[in-house]
């Protein structure tokens, strides 16, 4: 059940940015990642999310149980709140978005096109996909960037219940969230400047 | 992969979802050929199965560089690459859509806009059958050529670089099937080749696809 990466290197465009990076996520547990920008947590969070491969390292129990979410909320503007979260709670294999549409107080702008949210309310919907995965680990990037204070007291509401059910967050975030979380400075791993990695073409892919 | 495919196609048919671009573009080429070609209809006629291919070609190529591209720019794909559903079931399911959206429809035109050519009578039957069998292939090739260029502003001129020589099998064998079927001599070996061609690129494109896109996506 526990999400285990170690001694993880990662590149971004061909450039080390992260060596021996190593933590432990258990079931129950949240972990915040904080570092200064540019510092490589967007890439730490997409290599753990397997949408590219580390240069070095393990990441374990990662496999088909990660819900992710970047600043990009994977929206159509053309389709309802209701279409969007129920098309991506088909991809998942469920069916049941009402608790989605609940904990993050879409009921009224059900059947609006995203397209006319606004940004706070396309975040609460991209968040709510987060709840029809029923995926047990998050991995969140900067989940709460344009949310209003009500709706970051929602998010962290929804996370806290998530973490109760036996789920884990991992989370970047500059915000404090009221999580009783134990906090990952990724500046710690910075890797030495002007090494590099991977093929020479690397940096043009 | 239902919902991938249901969403596609209601995407495309809702406002902004480019449905009937190919058709509309397959229209306007088929509709001007007579009139810069000139009256004369015995060569309307001979030249009446290619020009019907090469805009049913054109047309297709046209609407493909928003196959992957809306889909890379608000966070889909990489939500997609995240989900229980493997990108080579996601690109068949695209490529499919992408057939419903734009190949169909130009198989079910081609008829009506053979009139205008003066598509000799023999030809229609064959015409279709050839349409329907190399179209698939066009929208499976397409959706490669765009995984490949998913990331690159402005990608379409690439994109069609890298997938017009790949669209010239299906293009001679398809043309040369509904060419023969027009003049009245046995289209089947043209249409073997074609069918073959489909079945080949159905079966193994969308590994490719799938894997240019995971480089893309990194």
């Amino acid at each position: 059940m526990t999400l285990t990466v170690r001694d993880l290197s990662i590149a971004r465009g061909g450039v080390p940015v992260l060596t021996g990076v190593s933590f432990d996520l258990a079931a129950g547990t949240a972990l915040i990642v904080r570092g200064p920008n540019g510092s490589g947590k967007t890439t730490l969070l997409r290599t753990i999310a397997g949408l590219q491969p580390p240069l070095s390292g393990q990441i374990g129990g990662a496999e088909d149980r990660i819900a992710y979410a970047a600043h990009s909320d994977g929206l159509k503007a053309m389709l309802t709140v209701t279409e969007n979260l129920m098309f991506w709670a088909r991809v998942f294999g469920q069916t049941q978005i009402d608790a989605a549409l609940r904990a993050f107080a879409l009921h009224p702008l059900a059947n609006r096109f995203a397209g006319t949210l606004s940004a706070g309310q396309k975040r609460r919907l991209g968040l709510a996909r987060l709840l029809v995965t029923q995926r047990p680990i998050w991995v969140l990037d900067e989940p709460t960037v344009s949310l209003d204070a009500q709706a970051v007291a929602w998010f962290a509401e929804a996370v806290q219940a998530h973490l109760g059910q036996g789920g884990a967050a991992l989370i970047a975030t500059h915000i404090d969230l009221g999580l009783d979380a134990p906090v990952l400075d990724v500046s710690a791993f910075r890797a030495a400047p002007g090494a590099r990695a991977g093929a020479s073409d690397e940096a043009f892919l | 992969m239902r919902a991938l495919l249901i969403r596609d196609l209601s995407l495309a048919f809702r406002a902004g979802g480019g449905f009937g671009l190919g058709l509309a573009f397959f229209l306007i080429v088929t509709v001007l050929v007579p009139f810069s070609v000139g009256p004369q209809s015995a060569l309307l006629a001979s030249i009446a199965p290619g020009v019907l291919w090469l805009g049913a070609l054109l047309a297709c190529l046209l609407s493909l560089d928003r196959l992957l591209a809306l889909d890379f720019e608000d966070g889909t794909l990489d939500l997609l690459a995240t989900a229980p559903l493997p990108l080579e079931a996601a690109m068949t399911v695209k490529a499919l859509a992408h057939w419903i959206t734009t190949g169909l429809p130009l198989v079910l035109a081609a008829p009506v806009l053979g009139v205008l050519l003066n598509l000799p009578e023999q030809g229609y039957f064959w015409l279709v059958v050839s349409l329907a069998l190399g179209t698939p292939a066009l929208s499976v090739i397409g959706a490669f050529g765009a995984a490949l260029t998913v990331g690159i502003k402005r990608g379409g001129l690439l994109m069609s670089l890298i997938v017009l020589p790949l669209y010239v099998p299906t293009l001679i064998f398809g043309a040369e099937a509904a060419r023969r079927g027009a003049q009245d001599m046995d289209p089947s070996t043209p249409l073997l080749m074609l069918a073959g061609i489909t079945a080949g690129v159905v079966a193994l494109m969308p590994f490719a696809s799938a894997a240019v896109l995971r480089v893309n996506l990194r």
